[in-house]
């Protein structure tokens, strides 16, 4: 399977993403919803994570990816940018979480060095691991023992507790993988009781459907993997799918793009609006833009402060002061009880 | 008025009952709402119940919303069928259990 923009796909193109969200169905606009609510415009609170997509090559091709990102894709992170990173991140200390993504982050070949030099700024890292790169190749077996000398929390993908699912949205032979994977990091204590090793894990609905309680999921997910494949983790969190991108390409060819967007909107939580998780991050793109969400990144939709939105030139009070960019995918972060990386909000 | 008595849009407007009796159906929603949350059986397993009834009494809006929860609930495609199976397997013996009532019927009026 290869990536859209590999493919030549039209959806590839973000403009052509948006121009559906906005024009394809006639839906209630996120802005009005949000004014309804109380909460247009969208402002930061105190920015707290700083994401960083090192780059969109990943060693999986899911379904449902919103990066669009395989190893076709060739958009790295240089060390040049990531020393800017480490240069706003030593100049703004309410900056407390660092979130490495991709792609698969640990495929670009700066990322242990960029993982050492944040540790030097005494930062809490998460680093969203697929868990399959752990047994892609030799070079990468030893990665839950580099997890563990830098106290980095592991956050990963693992659509359900079963292989059917799993498959489905990730490929052939991926859940397979992903319980060895499992097993390895709860080997050198990921997981486990009493280590502080956190292991999170990440749940998201394999179709077009909206993610059940995060709580009652959880209970499941550990017994099940416990009980199978006697594996333990400290928290799943529950995604909601977002509709752009691999997945918005599934739900428009599956026919279910018009019943997804109403279930989003019937779902529109004004508590989980007042917590959406770009309020307190920023997300940076591979080539040192700023967002105000992956999301975003993926939309090309750089924060609204003009001279002010690369590392080169980041302003902390412009990013404090700046209206979040809202557009219809937001509904996706909105639904239910809410979606954000770190899961519900509401 | 529609040419057909079923229409998956009017799923949708099931709450609108409440137009013509509200007081009686504010009071159902209410209790809908009450039977369907985690208490002594889980919602994830009476949403597997719910599926299974929904069959029996072949009702298709019920179908389509049950079938969803109980996916979205993780049940497996597998599950979900047995579940079927069970419906239909009490709604089968359900009338060949009436069997029984022909039986005596024709013994008592028999030579």
């Amino acid at each position: 399977m290869k990536s859209l923009k590999a493919l030549q796909h039209a959806l590839a193109d973000a403009g052509h993403q948006i121009d559906i969200l906005e024009h394809e169905k006639d839906l209630p606009l996120f802005t009005d919803k949000m004014k309804q609510a109380g909460l247009l415009p969208l402002h930061p609170t105190q920015p707290e994570i700083f994401q960083v997509n090192v780059g969109k090559m990943c060693n999986q091709v899911c379904k449902h990816c919103h990066v669009d990102a395989g190893p076709d894709r060739k958009e790295i992170m240089t060390k040049e940018t990531m020393m800017l990173c480490l240069d706003v991140l030593a100049n703004n200390p309410s900056f407390k979480t660092i979130d490495l993504t991709g792609g698969a982050p640990e495929m670009n070949p700066d990322f242990r060095w960029f993982v050492s030099e944040i540790k030097k700024l005494n930062r809490h890292i998460i680093v969203r691991c697929n868990l399959t790169i752990i047994l892609a190749n030799k070079k990468y077996h030893d990665l839950p023992e580099f997890f563990k000398q830098h106290a980095i929390e592991v956050v990963s993908s693992l659509p359900f507790y079963t292989q059917d699912r799993t498959d489905r949205q990730r490929g052939n032979g991926v859940f397979e993988d992903s319980i060895k994977a499992l097993q390895m990091l709860n080997t050198v204590g990921y997981g486990m009781e009493g280590t502080g090793l956190l292991l999170n894990l990440v749940y998201n609905p394999a179709g077009a459907f909206l993610p059940p309680s995060q709580l009652a999921l959880e209970k499941e997910y550990k017994d099940a993997l416990l009980e199978r494949y006697n594996i333990q983790f400290n928290q799943l969190y529950v995604i909601t799918n977002m509709p752009i991108s691999r997945y918005l390409d599934y739900l428009l060819v599956s026919g279910n793009y018009s019943s997804y967007m109403d279930k989003l909107i019937q779902a529109f939580n004004p508590v989980a609006a007042a917590n959406v998780m770009c309020r307190n991050t920023i997300s940076v793109g591979w080539d040192g833009y700023l967002y105000d969400c992956d999301f975003n990144q993926m939309l090309d939709l750089k924060v609204g402060c003009s001279g002010s939105d690369h590392l080169s030139n980041y302003s902390s009070s412009a990013i404090s002061e700046r209206e979040i960019i809202l557009n219809q995918h937001c509904y996706g972060c909105t639904a239910g009880s809410g979606s954000s990386c770190g899961g519900a909000v509401a | 008025m529609a040419n057909h008595y079923y229409n998956a849009e009017d799923l949708g407007k099931f709450g609108a009952i409440g137009e013509y009796q509200k007081e009686m159906a504010d009071k159902f929603f209410a209790w809908y709402g009450e039977v369907f949350k985690d208490s002594a059986l889980s919602a994830r397993e009476k949403s597997l119940i719910a599926l299974a009834v929904a069959h029996a009494v072949q009702c298709p809006y019920c179908i389509d919303a049950y079938s969803s929860d109980a996916y979205e609930k993780g049940w497996s495609e597998s599950q979900m069928m047995e579940a079927v199976h069970v419906a239909s397997a009490i709604k089968g013996g359900a009338a060949l259990v009436h069997g029984v009532q022909m039986m005596n019927k024709v013994k008592s009026i028999a030579m």
